[in-house]
């Protein structure tokens, strides 16, 4: 019997696990995927929005704020890549001035500080590259990007070290009320749990429903996205929104905290939970939309395109709570933007919900920081030879596209809840994220993979876990002999 | 760590390794060759067919075995070599830092430089290919290492997006390994590879290329399951209708090649928008003095012959160079490529400098029958040369005499252009 179990190993479900680690609790996180961040987490603008765009008084609003304020420190302790640069939201004509003050008014109004409207030349050096068509835009200095990866993965190891346990591969199937407690179905096996936090992304709905009588619906929100190379992540300088128009909500332009330019997303209501295919239309849109804010942005230096999917709900707010008929059965659902920002926040709040059914004493052996995997790409000379100095694997560069070595690599599969698959190696490390999409390392990181799991064969490693194996078999002539 | 060499060379490929052996020839006794891989020969590792060295030895080697005559070569004397190395950075004032497990991080300080880096594949999200993102894509040199190199097949069903020569040359070789290759898709009206591999690894196995037509989708969430492929018009747009499904588990990328000149555009060398490679003169030399190019970093090539014959002119120039041999300069003509020529390599020639023969390389952006190509000296055509059929996949090259610059005092510009019949 766990105090807790955690349904989704994403952002959320990750920062409810480390929150309530700091408590005297028995927790367990069960994930569908064979990593964290395998869901909403890993591809969304990977923003932290500053708060004046969700309405006041709304929990959006109100836990977006109070995110974007533990980030900072939060991202500090895990060893997360962040980064304050700004954001503007831009408008493109008179029309839009009004529009552009009401969402000054609603972020002082939601406790967003240092807001302004900033025109002409003013506007002109904070952001260079906007389109000649820009007239004013709401600066907000307090947003952020993130490396929503590396936050999820952090926040979810540094749990692990304060003893949650996870299991991946293993999707929830069923949920029941037995004798005061919750037992709770999986393809590999019956749990029980006192309580329940439901934080399956686009299927929170699912397990909400099994659990309740007052059902409700997430209705997967997919945005496309163009990831540029970073020869092109210093085209804007902040997160730059475009104001709604009649061609409906705007696409964004930002750089990443890897270095790379993001555009997107689109925004199209689908009934698919896994339709996370891009598509041509979607793409069109970015192309077309894009230059209304950003002028120039050079598409041939274009590296990928990805979907994501938002946890929209017709409410569009977050819904945190104990279901009121379902004691113990915490939802943490229709997490759509914000959610990555408020990820903190939202962490906070359902362990306080947890507070409220289990009433646990908190410990004082909590383990508050934990270290990342040191990145080479952005490191001085000194600093890189240093690491050399420490661990000569630190000198075998695997992924030439973004100077990602051996050591890392090795890292990222021996950390605690470290990678079993390409994608897990990349997200943690961003070797495969460069310009050459993989194509010279992943014979290398497959190589390392089969060396330093010895449960996994070089034929045996995958994309993203079970099901998307890279190798088919062996070259004939090899054919039942040992290809190694 | 810090050392110091007259030349550099930065890649030790077929470009590095003839660089290295025409600068030492020429005299230079203080040459390194950095080599990112465990092992020299760069992608030629890879290419166990034959069709290599027709041209230099007169014979059909194999990958690997072009390759060993240059290492035989090179491992002769008189050149150091860095292996399991990786350049990260090549200044403007020349100062090479490099990393390895070996040596740590180690600055090189040489008095010339030979950039031979090589090219990449252009991946997928370069091409905006709408779908899911399942294992079982590749680009086709990635599977080309996985299946010649590690021994393992990366898909049975296959459908091969784009006729790149990488591409033609695994479909032969996945469907020598026992897999079943649907058919290979491209985008232009025209073949990108060879004739010969056309022929040779298409044709002779019945494996359909399929011209004007392109992917439009891939199916499968976890590994490919399918692709959708389409007709396309004139400006390259899937035509609606005319979609087809191949179900396969593999799709196999050869979308085009582009010159790795990432650690150029740190030393400040200027590149150009056409070959995505350095702009050089008629010395190989880009516009930082001393710095030299050649190879697939400077353009991509069909042929590695060529390949090994450009980089011995960058070797022997650096050579030249660091020993304080080269003439004097009396100024750069412009090369202008116009009329269906894309480029020309150089891009530039000072008569003083030039060889006694210099070979123009260039490319033709579609493909056509019976036109001459022709060389202007301003206004004076000089060269006018049959060609029964020219196509943007077939590199061309054209010789310049330094006689006949020098007869031509005063001149302003050399023009390349097609011209009909």
């Amino acid at each position: 019997m766990y105090d807790v179990v955690i349904i989704g190993a994403g952002v959320s479900g990750a920062a409810a696990a480390r929150e309530l680690s700091k408590r005297r609790l028995s927790i367990c996180v069960v994930e569908r995927e064979e990593d964290v961040c395998c869901g909403t987490t890993k591809a969304n603008s990977a923003i932290v929005h500053a708060g004046f765009d969700a309405q006041t008084g709304t929990l959006m609003a109100k836990l977006n704020v109070r995110g974007a304020a533990l980030m900072g420190p939060l991202c500090e302790d895990l060893g997360v890549d962040l980064k304050n640069i700004g954001s503007l939201v831009v408008c493109t004509d008179e029309e839009g001035i009004p529009a552009l003050q009401a969402l000054l008014d609603r972020g002082i109004a939601n406790g967003v500080e240092r807001l302004e409207i900033v025109t002409g030349d003013r506007l002109r050096e904070l952001e260079p590259n906007l389109s000649d068509d820009v007239i004013a835009a709401l600066w907000a200095p307090t947003a952020s990007i993130v490396n929503p990866f590396q936050l999820n993965w952090a926040l979810a190891e540094n749990a692990y070290q304060n003893g949650v346990e996870f299991r991946f591969n293993t999707e929830v199937t069923g949920l029941e009320r037995v004798d005061g407690s919750w037992k709770v179905s999986t393809t590999a096996g019956d749990l029980s749990a006192r309580c329940v936090v439901n934080a399956a992304g686009v299927y929170a709905d699912v397990f909400h429903n099994m659990a309740c009588e007052d059902k409700f619906e997430i209705v997967p929100r997919r945005g496309q996205y163009f990831v540029l190379d970073t020869t092109a992540g210093r085209h804007v300088r902040h997160t730059v929104f475009q104001q709604p128009t009649k061609l409906g909500k705007g696409v964004l332009v930002s750089p990443t905290t890897a270095g790379n330019l993001l555009v997107g997303p689109t925004a199209e209501d689908i009934g698919d939970k896994e339709g996370t295919d891009t598509t041509a239309e979607g793409l069109a849109e970015l192309l077309a939309k894009s230059p209304l804010s950003v002028k120039n942005i050079p598409f041939r230096e274009t590296i990928t395109s990805f979907s994501g999917l938002r946890a929209h709900r017709a409410e569009h707010d977050f819904l945190i709570a104990e279901a009121p008929d379902a004691p113990g059965f915490v939802d943490c659902a229709a997490i759509e933007s914000p959610g990555l920002s408020a990820s903190p926040a939202i962490g906070e709040m359902v362990a306080g919900i947890v507070d409220g059914i289990l009433g646990a004493e908190m410990r004082d052996d909590f383990i508050a920081k934990r270290e990342g995997i040191p990145n080479v790409e952005w490191a001085t000379q000194e600093e890189w030879a240093a690491l050399i100095e420490q661990d000569p694997s630190y000198g075998r560069v695997i992924c030439r596209c973004r100077k990602v070595t051996e050591a890392q690599i090795v890292a990222a599969i021996h950390h605690p809840l470290g990678a079993r698959s390409l994608d897990g190696i990349k997200r943690r490390t961003e070797a495969c994220m460069g310009r050459c999409q993989a194509g010279f390392c992943t014979p290398k990181i497959m190589e390392i993979l089969d060396r330093e799991l010895a449960d996994l064969g070089y034929d045996q490693v995958t994309k993203a876990g079970p099901g998307s194996e890279l190798i088919v078999g062996k070259d004939k002539e090899l054919e039942g002999g040992d290809a190694r | 760590m810090k050392a110091a060499y007259d030349i550099v060379a930065v890649g030790g490929g077929p470009a590095g390794l003839a660089a290295a052996i025409s600068a030492r020839d020429a005299g230079c006794g203080s040459i390194l060759v950095i080599e990112r891989d465990r092992e020299l020969g760069g992608i030629l590792n890879q290419c166990i067919h034959n069709g290599f060295g027709l041209i230099t030895f007169d014979e059909e080697l194999t990958g690997p075995e072009y390759a060993a005559r240059f290492e035989e070569q090179a491992l002769s004397g008189g050149i150091d070599f860095m292996l399991d190395t990786m350049v990260i950075d090549v200044s403007a004032d020349k100062l090479v830092t490099v990393v390895s497990r070996a040596e740590g991080l180690v600055q090189i300080q040489a008095k010339a430089v030979v950039l031979a880096m090589g090219c990449r594949e252009r991946p997928r999200g370069a091409l905006n290919i709408p779908g899911f993102r399942p294992a079982g894509i590749y680009s086709a040199g990635t599977a080309q290492r996985l299946v010649n190199i590690e021994g393992f097949m990366p898909g049975r069903e296959v459908v091969i997006l784009g006729s790149g020569d990488i591409g033609l040359i695994m479909a032969r070789r996945m469907t020598l390994e026992g897999a079943h290759v649907a058919c290979v898709a491209e985008l232009m009206p025209y073949s990108g590879g060879l004739k010969r591999n056309i022929v040779q690894c298409l044709d002779d196995f019945g494996i359909p290329l399929l011209l004007s037509h392109t992917v439009v989708r891939i199916e499968g969430q976890k590994r490919v399951e399918a692709v959708v492929i389409a007709e396309v018009d004139g400006r390259g747009k899937p035509i609606p209708g005319t979609e087809v499904t191949y179900p396969c588990d593999t799709l196999l990328l050869s979308v085009g090649l582009i010159p790795e000149n990432e650690l150029s555009l740190s030393a400040g060398v200027e590149l150009s928008p056409v070959t995505r490679g350095p702009v050089v003169n008629e010395i190989l030399e880009t516009n930082i003095p001393g710095i030299f190019a050649a190879g697939n970093v400077l353009h991509v090539h069909d042929l590695v012959d060529y390949v090994s014959q450009e980089a011995a002119v960058a070797g022997r120039n650096a050579a030249a160079f660091v020993a304080g041999n080269l003439d004097d300069e009396v100024g750069e003509i412009p090369l202008v490529a116009t009329d269906g020529i894309r480029y020309t390599v150089p891009q530039s020639i000072d008569p003083s400098r030039m060889a006694d023969e210099l070979v123009v390389r260039f490319r033709v952006g579609n493909v056509y029958e019976n036109r001459y190509i022709s060389v202007y000296f301003d206004d004076e055509r000089v060269k006018h040369l049959k060609r029964s059929i020219l196509a943007p996949g077939e590199m061309e090259q054209v010789k310049l005499k330094k006689a006949e610059l020098a007869a031509k005092p005063g001149l302003k510009t050399i023009t390349f252009k097609l011209e009909e019949a």
